[in-house]
């Protein structure tokens, strides 16, 4: 194979691969947030879905589901708006497939005399690509909520788009330290700034240069992805179940797939941005150099192995982490979610970004 | 390869934005939009102006048409009962205007066709940001102040007390 029959070859593996990544995770994702609600709860679970009598601690509850999804009735509400009604759940869906794109699974690797970057496009636009297509996602939610013609998911809806604006703003904001810090908005670059060492002994990693700003884009993540403490547009002691009440079947199904994507993104975007992306601690090309000057050499095929793992590892954490506070912290009244948004956050954040100007303004002098 | 997607991403702008002045559910007119938006990030991103590109689709897209529809669904008015619009000097205006606007893109058009060979790099990120905090830093600033005006203007009105 060689010249563009190559190209299209890589492309096309690549966008397999982290596409049945990420649908992967968002199945097992959707298994890891029962089972773990119910052990933080107290409960076991679920675990009665078998094949063969086989139960495997409830794996194949996720298979049931989409089961069970599919062959229930596709019920289209009189008051809906057809049209829109349908389109709901797909740009729910698209934008979370979208955001795949500019994550960086690996280093690059060299197949055949070629280098192929493990990540589907290195845009030069990188992280804003990210940002443009994570603000697509409200359409979803709003759509939804005003085409179902009903009152619940017409307050779900309104609640998430004027939710969603307010957060995009402190998330844009509180990555700038890190594009001031990387000198770059592209994700590959990011990471690659991040293999130094700070002071020597710790990873150069996002978390450790831009504390306030790790706390506060998690947070700003974790209101974008509607997720609680967030959960209002979807609050069911107040709105039944928000902008989806009057979906069921396989559409419901489509927005519970993009929630779970988004975790899986939104995962993926928190170790990229601030834990390194596919980074080892101390591991270089060579082999591990650690600060005390002690060097182990580690063959390049399993440098590889170790860093794609590293990613997937510190993508699995953050997406329980997802889980983990949502069956901890209490949703937030809505008067509470606006003044945290704009009193605490958009202010830290701008004091963030004049502070890590002055830092870096200090350091090159 | 360039001048197929340059032309099916033209149609699909202009398509789009005939469809969003005569849609009559105002929700359509938005989505209709919002496909008119992305089309023209897609002629930019063809320009090389990838920056333009995502700032238009968070911009506008993001944020601006997110507005519109918020308003949509606030006010939320059945289909029957939107204001009929009659034919008027207005809407005869309106036509001759657009005539003339179609003819003077035509010459426009024909002055400046897509120039040939690769387009210069002045839309990446970092072109477009040099240009900005050096060249263009005081019409940068001032456009900030005029925003802030802007925003101390929206609280003012928003905080009368009528």
């Amino acid at each position: 194979m060689n010249g563009p029959l190559f190209d299209i070859a890589v492309a096309v593996a690549r966008i397999a691969v982290f596409f049945a990544f990420c649908f992967g995770l968002v199945v097992v994702m959707t298994w890891v947030e029962r089972k773990g609600a119910a052990y933080i709860q107290d409960r076991r679970g679920p675990n009665r879905a078998d094949i063969f009598g086989i139960r495997a601690w409830g794996l194949f509850h996720p298979l049931a589901d989409a089961l069970k999804f599919l062959f229930k009735e596709d019920f289209i509400p009189d008051n809906a708006h057809r049209l829109f009604y349908q389109m709901a759940p797909m740009f729910s869906l698209a934008p979370a497939i979208l955001a795949i794109a500019v994550i960086p699974f690996g280093p690059d690797v060299t197949v055949m005399g070629r280098r192929i970057a493990l990540q589907i496009a290195d845009l030069n636009v990188g992280i804003l690509y990210l940002f443009a297509v994570s603000g697509m996602t409200v359409y979803g939610v709003v759509l939804a909520g005003w085409a179902s013609g009903s009152k619940y998911p017409l307050l779900g809806g309104l609640r998430s788009s004027a939710q969603m604006l307010s957060y995009e703003v402190s998330m844009g904001l509180s990555l700038i330290g890190i594009f001031m810090v990387f000198e770059s908005v592209r994700m590959s670059q990011i990471v690659a700034g991040q293999g130094g060492l700070l002071f020597g002994v710790l990873p150069k990693w996002g978390v450790f240069v831009q504390p306030l700003g790790f706390i506060l884009f998690l947070v700003a993540q974790y209101a974008e992805a509607n997720r609680t403490p967030f959960d209002l547009p979807e609050g069911e002691s107040e709105l039944v179940a928000g902008y989806h009440t009057e979906y069921a079947s396989f559409k419901f199904s489509m927005f519970m797939m993009a929630e779970y994507l988004h975790m899986v993104v939104g995962a993926a975007v928190v170790a990229t941005l601030f834990f390194g992306g596919w980074q080892f601690p101390y591991l270089r090309d060579a082999g591990f150099l650690f600060p005390g000057g002690s060097a182990v050499a580690v063959p390049p095929a399993l440098v590889l192995l170790l860093r794609i793992g590293a990613f997937v590892a510190k993508v699995l954490f953050f997406a329980w982490l997802y889980v983990w506070v949502r069956w901890t912290v209490p949703r937030f009244r809505y008067d509470q979610v606006m003044r945290l948004g704009w009193k605490v956050m958009l202010p830290l954040s701008l004091l963030n970004i004049f502070a890590t100007g002055l830092i870096l303004l200090l350091l090159k002098k | 390869m360039e001048t197929v997607l340059f032309i099916l991403f033209g149609a699909i702008a202009v398509c789009g934005a005939v469809m969003v002045v005569t849609r009559k559910s105002p929700m359509a007119s938005a989505l209709y939009l919002i496909l008119t938006l992305f089309a023209v990030a897609a002629l930019f991103v063809l320009r090389q102006a990838h920056f333009l590109a995502a700032v238009q689709v968070i911009v506008y897209a993001g944020a601006v048409v997110v507005l519109f529809v918020f308003v949509i669904m606030l006010i939320n008015v059945p289909e029957d009962r939107l204001p009929v619009e009659r034919a008027t000097t207005t809407r005869v205006l309106g036509v001759i205007a657009a005539g003339i606007f179609i003819l003077e893109s035509a010459v426009l058009a024909r002055r400046f066709w897509m120039p040939k060979g690769p387009a210069a790099e002045v839309g990446t990120v970092e072109t477009v940001g040099r240009a900005l905090f050096t060249d263009y830093l005081l019409a940068f600033e001032i456009t900030s102040v005029l925003l802030l005006a802007a925003v101390i203007g929206a609280i003012a009105l928003a905080k009368r007390k009528t």
